[in-house]
């Protein structure tokens, strides 16, 4: 076992630097994609099934996706071809380098045995009525940094947004796809969309109790929700829908609203009334699961570049 | 038969693993996407026997997410691919 | 009768690895990319449908064993697809060189 996890770091550090050596933009791209890859099996040796699930839903699923679309996007303007200054270059190097040596220098100044929650956090699981600790620490015992990383998702799109041109407003983003896609691709996403809503569901529901949750939900469903677009079974929504912007901000929105009751119902802000934590969880959970599965989609889609019919 | 299938599982992730060499090499972008695209499924295969071996609640969960998005890089691959992004905006403007 | 359960699948995922084994060496060694192509859906369907059927009996319930099918089944669709897209990207390139 020892010789698999050494040869997996090996690879996983080939690929890291590979990503960074290489010229093009797209086998950097590429690159990237097999190093997700990599990543999620990493996270399964450490025992992180939840961690590796996310990496593996957003790895493949949205940044695999976003990047190839945007590589390919910035490949047809015209100073893509000119790599970036030597001065940039160094900057680049050097904020990396300070980031990975502190990063480094936190890890290896850990004392022995690292300093650990665990044992807590599995103490008090019962309390939320939930069987797996990751669900218990994001939505329960640090709900308000989980609710803040949520409107951070809201913030990335309105920054997305934010680069449109001003005739565009309120229009749709450029199609994901092809105008006439390939009938497989049709046929692929028809079938795939139905069985990855299900999953994605599946996994949602399930992370209560096992390996699973919110997030990596959200994520399968974002990702159906992409393949249908690039079909172009669908097109990217006008972003001033009501009903979009509605499900954009309403998984931090209900979230707050449960926070702020905490006080009248359990006597602290984002506190949950006792026996009556997991329904309360699932609830802010569903609606998660929604401003999820449509802000990954909307990232990978741009900002409006067509005004869009009504 | 449980170190048998971790090592089946660790061959058969550093065989496709090799198979990486071609994202490296190229030639043509195609070739760097298939290569990305048969470490997806060797990982998957490599999952399975390792959740199979080991019982660790949710590996097969993992498998089951990569096995759903394994194709997606490679369509947005073929979607966007300059070509079609250059018909597409000449034909919506 | 688990012992033959047992040889069945080590034989099967034997030669799932196998698959796994040629259909990168193909990938490495074969002159073009459309052959490439060819190789890669090989190891993909065979390779990983040959691992399933091998860790069929292991599975731990029905339920279990229906959703490395399932599993299987999803990743014969995206393959397949992804493989028919990648020939039809590669026959348009070539077509326009």
């Amino acid at each position: 076992m020892i010789l698999f996890d050494l040869g997996l770091a090996v690879l996983v550090l080939g690929v890291a630097a590979w990503t960074i050596a290489a010229r093009e933009m797209f086998s950097a791209v590429v690159g990237y994609v097999a190093y997700g890859l990599l990543l999620a099996i990493v996270w399964v040796r450490l025992y992180a099934p939840d961690v590796a699930l996310t990496e593996a839903a957003i790895g493949s699923g949205v940044t695999g996706v976003l990047l190839v679309v945007a590589s390919k996007r910035l490949s047809l303007l015209p100073q893509a071809d000119a790599p970036p200054g030597r001065g940039l270059k160094r900057a680049a190097a050097a904020l990396s380098v300070l980031v990975a040596g502190v990063l480094a220098a936190a890890v290896l100044t850990l004392p022995d045995p690292a300093p650990s929650l665990a044992p807590e956090a599995d103490r008090e699981l019962a309390a939320t009525g939930l069987g797996n600790a990751v669900t218990a620490v994001l939505i329960a015992y640090r709900s308000f940094d989980t609710m803040l990383e949520k409107v951070v998702l809201v913030l990335a799109v309105v920054g997305v947004w934010s680069v449109a041109p001003d005739r565009f407003w309120g229009g749709r983003p450029a199609p994901l796809g092809p105008p006439r896609p390939d009938a497989a691709l049709v046929f692929l996403a028809r079938v795939l969309a139905p069985i990855g809503i299900v999953i994605g569901v599946q996994m949602f529901w399930v992370g209560a109790d096992e390996p699973g949750g919110a997030f990596q939900g959200g994520a399968i469903l974002a990702a159906m929700a992409m393949i249908v677009m690039m079909a172009r079974l669908t097109e990217p929504p006008r972003i001033d829908s009501g009903r979009l912007r509605l499900a954009l901000i309403a998984g931090p929105a209900v979230f707050l609203v449960v926070g702020l009751a905490g006080p009248l119902m359990a006597g602290s802000f984002f506190a949950y009334p006792a026996g009556f934590a997991k329904p309360l969880i699932l609830f802010i959970e569903g609606f998660m699961v929604l401003s999820i599965a449509v802000t990954l989609p909307l990232l990978v889609a741009g900002p409006p570049s067509r005004k869009g019919e009504e | 038969m449980n170190d048998v299938l971790l090592t089946a599982a660790g061959i058969i992730l550093m065989t496709v693993a090799a198979g990486l060499v071609r994202v490296l090499d190229g030639p043509r972008e195609v070739d760097r996407m298939m290569a990305v695209q048969l470490l997806g499924t060797g990982g998957i295969a490599a999952l399975l026997l390792a959740a199979s071996a080991t019982e660790v609640a949710g590996v097969e969960n993992v498998a089951l997410g990569l096995a759903l998005l394994s194709s997606f890089a490679s369509v947005a691959f073929v979607t966007a691919s300059p070509g079609t992004a250059k018909r597409a905006r000449a034909g919506e403007r | 009768m688990s012992v033959l359960l047992g040889l069945f699948s080590l034989v099967a995922i034997g030669a799932g690895v196998f698959f796994f084994v040629a259909g990168t060496l193909a990938l490495l060694r074969f002159p073009d990319s459309l052959s490439r192509l060819h190789a890669l859906t090989k190891a993909d369907n065979l390779g990983l449908g040959l691992v399933v059927l091998g860790l069929l009996p292991r599975a731990g319930s029905p339920l279990a064993a229906l959703k490395l099918i399932v599993l299987w089944a999803i990743v014969q669709l995206s393959s397949a697809t992804v493989a028919q897209l990648i020939g039809g990207a590669l026959r348009r390139q070539d077509a326009a060189e």
